[in-house]
Order: C-alpha cells, then structure tokens, then sequence
C-alpha cells in the first residue's frame, strides 16, 4: 500500500500572494522565497487534511496540461524543499489544525 | 558661582530617536557623558520618557560583537544577545535592562534593535538605506553593503539635510510613511540631521557605466527592500508585522532601481 503525504502550511511563516506568486518569509531566518504560479496553486491548497496526491491531482493536474506522475514527482521535491527550510510540515498522518497555518494571501 | 544643579553628575541621558524617547540611566557619569555625546542631536531636553533602561556596565569579556546575534521573545519580554551585550527589554512595564561593557557601539545595535521592535506594531521599520530630505520630500537609496548608501549621502547638494548614510528609520503616522532622522551611522561617520519628511521614493541602488532609474514593480520591489530591511528577531509575530508593512509600503511609496556612476550629477536626476 502506498503511503499517503499530507502538508500543512507552518505557522512560522509569513505569506502573500502577489500576482501569480507567493512570496513566503521564514520567521526563523527571515530568507524570503518566492513561489512561482505553479508552487501558488499547491501552496494555497494544502490544509494538512488533503493529501499531495490528491491536491496534485485535482488542483494542478486540472489546471495544467501535465501528467499525474510527473507532477506529483514535482510536488514532492518541492515540498521537501519548503519543508527542510521549515515553511511546511511534512507527515504521513492528517495534521492537526493547532499545527496549521491558515493564513493564506491576506 | 556654580550651582548645586550644575555640579550634580546626571546619572540618566533621554535619547528621543523617531519620536520615541527612551532614557537610558548608568551609575557611571562619565558612560553617561559619552552616551550624550555619542547621540548629540538627539539628546531630549524633556524629563518625560516612554522607556526606561538601566544600564549596567561590565568589563569587556572574551566574546566579541562579531557573535551571532538573537532576539527572541521570552515570558513577556524582549532578550537580546550577543558577543558584547545582553538585554531584556518587557514592553508592558517599559522598562528594560542592558548589560554592556563601556563601547558604545554595543548601546548602539541594543537601541537599533529595540527600536525595530517598536517601530513594527506602529507599521514601520528599519532598512539598510542612506536617506536625505530635499525640498521637503525624502528619497532613501537602499542596498546592502557596497552599494554606494554612503557614496550617496557623500554626493548629497549642500540644501539636502542628510537623515542618515546607513540605516534609515521609517515611520508610518497617519498612514503616510516618513523617513525620520538618525544618529545610526555607517562609513560617514557622522550623526543624521534630527528631522522628517514624508518619503517620495526608494531607489534600490546598482552601480553601473550610466546613470539610469527604473520603475520596479509588485513582487520584485517587494523583494528589493524586504532584502534590505532590518530583522533582528526570529519570531513568528514580529516578522509577520515587518513582512506585511513591506507589503503596504511598496503599495504606497514609488520603488525604482537607480545605476549610478558616482559624482554629483546623478542628484540632479534623482530629485
């Protein structure tokens, strides 16, 4: 059986969307990224509850003419990526709310 | 003859930087003197002091100010630490305490700090930027080190009041953002002008073959001065505070990138 990945936005972070970008802050290192238009749509779906698969598979998979594989391939390196910087929290398990960051593009 | 009054050894100094006056009080007189030196000009004449700060001075140690530094937020309160200093500053009871040795530098970055650290709830910030007045706007010329803050301020016309040649301290009253004064100096060496006015433009200074300025816009002047704003704290509130006030700003006060060469005609093109 495949695991399942969930991802949750980390509270530490400071987020806003800006065009069809997002730029996100680290509070820990205060290092700025910037997420393309294709990081936006995954970052603005996550809730920890929803796995990347599934948010891949609805959200980009939809919007972009991309193949399932590939682009849960990408997400996955991107996740690890924010998640290693500690803008995400990564977990095999849905992650609680308390954990969550909701703000998403005030 | 001298008075009582005069002979008396003040043990307290009021530096009012941005509007915000902040005693500073050391059992040694002659610390005090060099902290009213080191901040002439901005030296309140008031007795009435929004924070208070009792210094203690301690012999220098081992650890240098080349430390890494940290701020965190800790039981209601401020910590500040580095090589040459420790700090607690609680803003509810605004009163704070320094541990330093006699270098007033280390006064210095404590000030800096405490005053990002204010300055963020009222919406405004410190950035690496020179920044002078002239015919009653203020321009600030933000870049890390090297970019040319202070060959900037060095080319400033004689009718432009210079505020600061290395960290520019921005205010947001009333919804406008101003560019205040500063005794926080870099290579210049020298003291700001105590005065404001309300900020016209940012150039995010390049050095270049030509004089040249160009607009920049959304996420790229976002990231133009988010990468040059001060943030002493790694904490998540204070941050969010700073990272939305860049936010705002960019969407209120003009960004342009400014190539210079170095001498005095490029003021003719900037204001």
């Amino acid at each position: 059986m495949i695991e399942q990945r969930y991802v949750a936005r980390s509270t530490a972070i400071a987020a806003r969307g800006l065009g069809d970008e997002t730029m996100v802050m680290s509070a820990s290192s205060s290092t700025l990224f910037t997420l393309d238009e294709v990081a936006t749509v995954i970052w603005k779906a996550i809730d920890g509850a929803t796995p990347l698969e599934e948010i891949v598979t609805k959200t980009v998979c939809e919007q972009y003419d991309i193949t399932p594989e590939v682009a849960l391939k990408d997400a996955e390196i991107l996740v690890k990526g924010l998640a290693e910087q500690g803008l995400l929290l990564l977990s095999e398990k849905p992650i609680p709310q308390s954990s969550i960051s909701l703000k998403v593009n005030p | 003859m001298a008075t009582l009054t005069a002979l008396a050894e003040r043990s307290d100094v009021i530096v009012e930087i941005g509007g915000l006056p902040i005693r500073l009080r050391s059992e040694d007189p002659s610390f005090v003197r060099l902290i009213q030196m080191r901040y002439a000009g901005y030296v309140s004449a008031s007795e009435e002091a929004t924070f208070d700060f009792e210094i203690e001075l301690v012999p220098p140690g081992i650890d240098s100010g080349d430390q890494d530094l940290s701020v965190r937020w800790d039981s209601g309160r401020w910590l500040m630490e580095r090589g040459d200093f420790r700090a607690e500053f609680n803003p509810s009871t605004a009163r704070g305490r320094i541990a330093q040795s006699i270098n007033p530098y280390s006064l210095d970055s404590v000030l800096r700090i405490v005053h990002t650290l204010l300055l963020a709830r009222k919406g405004g910030f410190l950035v690496h930027a020179s920044s002078a007045i002239r015919n009653g706007r203020a321009f600030l010329f933000a870049g890390v080190s090297g970019a040319g803050k202070t060959t900037m301020a060095r080319l400033a016309p004689p009718d432009a009041a210079l505020l600061t040649d290395e960290i520019s301290y921005v205010t947001r009253p009333d919804g406008r953002y101003f560019a205040v004064g500063t005794p926080f100096f870099g290579e210049l060496a020298r003291a700001g002008e105590n005065l404001r006015a309300p900020i016209e433009c940012v150039y995010l200074l390049a050095k270049g073959l030509e004089n040249k300025i160009e607009p920049i816009m959304g996420a790229e002047a976002v990231r133009g001065l988010l990468g040059n704003i001060l943030f002493f704290a790694q904490d998540a509130e204070f941050v969010k505070l700073v990272f939305d006030a860049a936010f705002d700003f960019v969407s209120r006060v003009p960004v342009r990138r400014l190539t210079f060469v170095p001498d005095r005609r490029i003021w003719e093109l900037v204001v």
